[in-house]
């Protein structure tokens, strides 16, 4: 089990921890996650994701890699920003959903999930054979400062990251890395830090009131409220960007007839139509009703299953992400929870608006 | 003065005559986090000891209360259903989740003490 770089610190803060993709995580603090969940809403939480893999890919065909494995255009990314992307298998179906930033003309970095992180590792390497490309794991402390006092916290601890718009990056000091990102819906940055310099830093943040540590357990509530894909959840190897929603993440101009892996698959899917549509729900009552749990017709038609669902500590109801069989006619759709007959409502996500500093 | 047992799955039991209060522990209510929303048994069903009894779902999860005995719910606490938060603030007083008419007293016997319980998660 992996720990991580600043475990002394969330230990010295009351975390609870649990395992997760093979590292030892803070679950929760004693504010607990309702309370961190909308401290990050009102002010600014603090989330150590330094589980998350930071890999870096250099050299001349560093972009040329990248535009084979990715659906998006690397070669015309700015330098200083940063992508919304996946690695698809042959089949369009999602391997992991990543952000890539482009920190110079022949240098990028690849955040991808813990779960997934040997994975895809493997798979750059794989494809970088007889390429001038060198692969590269930066472990480092990788922290989410999100919300709206974000911006002010950062510059009171010494990192004035104003001239950042939404998915603007940057490199502010050697090893240091700074993107104005997120998976929560607000306002926020992600921040990697060298390990040897991260606890001086985390404890300055920390000392600002307006900065609250917040766990994994308010990172999953709140980005289910931004209805932002989790994946292993809502989004997997067999579940395609165009069912999950997410083909706004690739650029038109590739979305039939690309040349990277998938683009074939993706294009004959979006010919023939998708077979399976994300759909987002406000499911009747206060239960929550949870991944796994069945999306029913009236008839009791089983057309789908509920990937992500909870309570949202804001709307204070319960709200759920679903995979839906593509079809208009399906009428009013129920979930079955205990034996009883729950009314799914659609509604149109995110739950709770998305405040990006554009 | 009411004797109070414990389970090893974290429920309470209050016991006057042959009628016990049954919730979960403060342990357990730590352990769940917020509780976000209760669903209690019908007055009246009949339950074995070691049967779901309660759902109970907080933020992050959900997880259920069972009978620590055989027993008919006498009563539930209807109030959790509009606030169970209570649970955290209270849970082994006005976070109580229901009554329940005890068939055997000897039941309570493979029942813990407080300190027992205690040590138990400690």
């Amino acid at each position: 089990m992996n720990t991580l770089p600043q475990h002394a610190i969330h230990e010295r803060h009351g975390a609870h921890f649990a395992p997760f993709a093979g590292w030892t995580m803070p679950i929760r603090y004693p504010l607990g996650v309702k309370g961190e969940h909308l401290h990050t809403r009102n002010q600014a939480g603090l989330f150590d994701v330094s589980h998350m893999r930071n890999l870096e890919v250099s050299g001349a065909d560093a972009a040329g890699l990248l535009a084979r494995l990715c659906p998006y255009l690397p070669h015309d990314q700015a330098v200083g920003t940063a992508k919304y992307t996946f690695f698809l298998n042959e089949q369009a179906g999602i391997l992991d959903d990543l952000i890539v930033t482009r920190l110079s003309d022949d240098r990028f970095l690849v955040v991808a999930n813990a779960a997934n992180a040997d994975g895809d590792q493997r798979h750059l390497e794989a494809h970088a054979q007889g390429l001038n490309v060198t692969i590269k794991h930066v472990p480092r402390t990788f922290v989410a400062l999100q919300g709206p006092a974000a911006e002010a916290a950062l510059a009171h601890a010494g990192l004035d990251l104003q001239h950042l718009a939404f998915m603007d990056a940057t490199e502010t000091d050697s090893g240091w890395f700074a993107s104005r990102t997120g998976y929560t819906g607000e306002d926020g940055f992600e921040i990697g830090i060298p390990n040897d310099q991260a606890a001086a830093f985390l404890e300055a943040l920390l000392e600002d009131t307006r900065v609250e540590l917040a766990g994994l357990g308010a990172r999953d509530s709140l980005r289910l409220e931004a209805a932002l894909p989790l994946h292993g959840h809502d989004i997997d190897p067999d579940v395609t960007p165009l069912e999950a929603g997410l083909v706004w993440a690739i650029p038109k101009t590739i979305r039939s007839g690309g040349d990277y892996l998938g683009a074939a698959a993706l294009t004959a899917i979006r010919e023939a139509g998708k077979p399976r549509a994300r759909a987002a729900f406000l499911p009747e009552g206060k239960a929550p009703v949870r991944e796994g749990v069945r999306v029913l017709t009236d008839e009791g038609r089983d057309v789908g299953v509920i990937t992500s669902g909870g309570f949202s500590p804001v709307l204070e109801r319960p709200i759920a992400l679903a995979l839906v069989r593509h079809q208009p006619d399906l009428g009013p759709l129920h979930a079955e929870l205990r034996g009883r007959r729950i009314p799914l409502t659609p509604t149109k996500p995110p739950f709770v608006p998305h405040r990006f500093k554009r | 003065m009411p004797d109070t047992y414990f389970t090893s799955e974290h429920e309470w039991i209050r016991v006057e005559g042959d009628t016990g209060t049954v919730g979960v522990t403060n342990h357990a209510q730590e352990e769940l986090g917020d509780v976000v929303y209760i669903e209690l048994p019908e007055v009246g069903t009949h339950f074995s000891k070691g049967d779901d009894v309660v759902v109970i779902e907080s933020v992050k999860a959900a997880s259920e209360a069972y009978a620590p005995v055989d027993g008919e719910i006498l009563d539930v606490n209807t109030a959790l259903e509009d606030a169970p938060e209570t649970v955290n603030a209270d849970a082994e007083g006005e976070g109580w989740m229901f009554k329940i008419k005890i068939d055997d007293a000897s039941q309570l016997e493979g029942l813990m003490d407080r300190d027992a319980y205690e040590a138990s998660v400690s």
